[in-house]
């Protein structure tokens, strides 16, 4: 069912398009060798040339150029063997030389292409226009000073990639899925961490509205929205508020705007209204960069296992349902535990288990992957006690929480509280015996036709036997006593 | 290729350069003898030839990815007009 919203004209189709800023994984910054850590002093992280003294050149990071490239591998687009680099013009105090250095004719990465999966199961390829390196500028804060701004340069001049889609999303639930998955593939690659919070992952949401089968019409750009839910938000409230231009009577102006999440509403931001005359021109500092066939090559080999190829091997390897392997590899460390827990045993026991008791005890313990309520050997020790029948899948669940709570081993747990299944068919039959005579009135409606009563009657013996009886046994002796 | 006041003037706004009214006349024709000037550049036929990035034709230089500079903020922040603690100020900008 495609995306609609219904206005007084009749349904409206959302087109939006998105700009992600993603921060580099590196050392040191693209273009100087301060560091490229978040956080630190005020100013401590920063050289002459990123607070744009007079005569400091920009001298080019490789790892920044080879980030870039890996992401262009990840979005399976096309590597640019020639780039270069452009000054952008326009004026804010947070960024000194006046200037940002950008790419904008000639980007290090071409046209690419992403798959989302939306609620439904449905797959959509959503396309990669390009992505460009550039500088990132200073952090200005307004609330430390009754009169004045102050300026933290110690963002300015660490390496972005700016990811740009094409205008092939047409639902908020379409924005946030396509975002979390450029998250998801630049933390698998490593390129950028994805933070959010922390501001080293960001978009700008480009949205304009239309009637179905019409040309595209004017859109806005909603700058600097800093969450997943913040940008499908953005997205909704802003074709709400473009429809209801149109549909009285009125034109949509292509500007600038800026998402309030308090109010869920957008806002013109006036001051950018000079923002779109960025007078580029070619970097003077720079030469062009030019990359060698073999070093593309090169790093496409020892590109990691990317999340949509993880899943096809874990359905493949595993035989799990596509839906979870899709949960698994949401992030590569509980792909890895999965996957060293799963290697030799049964891959769709491993699956529910992970999927079921183990990530409930880890949001209930507050817990997380890397520090993993129960270890991955102590998990798969647990799963081989069910495999080899010496416990059964109940008694299991308790061990399992017995694991979390007191981190012991799941063979110590059975020894001590004695949980070995019973599959000792005298003593289930003897069980089945008792609880057949102590329930004779239950007996005779079973024998009425009652059927139902069948897993009252299994119930009461796993009940007897404290659990431990092996469910198959129990089922098998049941059926056989009641005749 | 001719520049009129207007543009002046808003070029002078994106640079960020007061400019009175009784200099934008003389700036309008200065920059349009420049203009001129360049504009010559218009008679020679470029056709088929590649855009040029750069007069030398030697490859970007590149640096190992190492942190080798920065930690001197006070050095940094040494020609500040203003500045409050290890920050820079500037007139209050707000959205």
């Amino acid at each position: 069912m495609a995306y609609m919203l219904e206005g007084r004209t009749g349904a409206w189709e959302v087109v939006v398009g998105l700009e992600i800023h993603a921060q580099v994984i590196s050392e040191s910054k693209l273009f100087s060798g301060a560091s490229a850590t978040y956080g630190g002093a005020p100013n401590a992280h920063v050289s002459f040339v990123d607070a744009g003294f007079p005569g400091m050149l920009p001298v080019i990071n490789k790892e920044c150029v080879a980030q870039a490239v890996r992401t262009g591998l990840g979005l399976k687009a096309k590597i640019n063997l020639f780039s270069r680099f452009d000054r952008k013009n326009y004026f804010y105090a947070d960024l000194p030389n006046g200037y940002q250095i950008s790419q904008f004719e000639h980007p290090i990465v071409g046209t690419g292409i992403v798959e989302i999966e939306l609620q439904d199961g449905t797959l959509k390829q959503i396309g990669i226009t390009r992505l460009h390196l550039e500088q990132d500028a200073g952090k200005s804060m307004h609330d430390q000073h009754a009169s004045k701004s102050v300026i933290d340069l110690n963002r300015a001049g660490v390496a972005l990639m700016e990811i740009v889609s094409e205008p092939d999303i047409r639902s908020p639930e379409e924005a946030g899925a396509y975002l979390r998955k450029i998250r998801q593939i630049v933390r698998y690659l490593g390129t950028c961490d994805g933070n959010m919070e922390e501001g080293s992952m960001r978009a700008d949401v480009n949205v304009s509205v239309r009637k179905p089968g019409e040309e595209f019409r004017t859109r806005c750009e909603i700058k600097n929205v800093n969450s997943v839910r913040f940008v499908m938000h953005a997205v909704e409230a802003e074709a709400m508020r473009q429809i209801e231009v149109w549909e009285s009577g009125g034109e949509v102006v292509q500007e600038t705007r800026l998402y309030d999440p308090s109010k869920g509403e957008t806002r013109s931001m006036r001051s950018k209204e000079d923002a779109h005359d960025y007078r580029y021109f070619p970097e003077p500092d720079l030469l062009p960069l030019v990359l060698e066939q073999s070093f593309v090559d090169d790093l496409a080999a020892k590109l990691p296992e990317l999340p949509d190829e993880k899943r096809r091997r874990f359905c493949d390897d595993y035989g799990i349902p596509f839906y979870d392997a899709g949960v698994l590899v949401a992030d590569q460390a509980t792909a890895d535990f999965y996957e060293s827990v799963a290697k030799g045993r049964d891959g769709k026991l491993t699956a529910n288990w992970m999927s079921g008791d183990f990530f409930a005890a880890m949001n209930r313990t507050g817990k997380s992957i890397e520090n993993p309520p129960v270890s991955a050997a102590d998990f798969g020790a647990l799963l081989d006690l069910i495999t080899d029948k010496t416990i059964n899948g109940r008694i299991a669940k308790d061990v399992f929480e017995e694991m979390v709570e007191t981190g012991k081993a799941p063979g110590a747990i059975v020894e001590e509280k004695g949980l070995r299944q019973v599959t000792d068919t005298g003593a289930i039959d003897a069980a089945v015996t008792k609880v057949l005579a102590d329930n004779q009135d239950k007996v005779a409606e079973y024998k009425s036709g009652k059927d139902k009563l069948f897993g009252f009657f299994v119930g009461q013996v796993m009940k007897a036997m404290q659990g431990k009886g092996n469910p198959a046994l129990v089922n098998e002796a049941v059926k056989k006593q009641l005749g | 290729m001719s520049l009129d006041a207007a543009t002046v003037r808003r070029i002078a706004r994106l640079a960020r350069i007061r400019v009175d009214d009784t200099e934008v006349e003389t700036l309008k024709s200065e920059l349009n003898a420049i203009l001129g000037y360049v504009e010559q550049l218009g008679e020679v036929n470029v056709d088929g030839i590649e855009p040029l990035s750069g007069g030398a034709q030697m490859a970007l230089r590149q640096r190992e990815d190492y942190v080798t500079d920065g930690e001197i903020a006070e050095k940094v922040l040494a020609n500040a007009p203003d500045r409050e603690q290890n920050f820079f100020a500037v007139p209050k900008v707000v959205e």
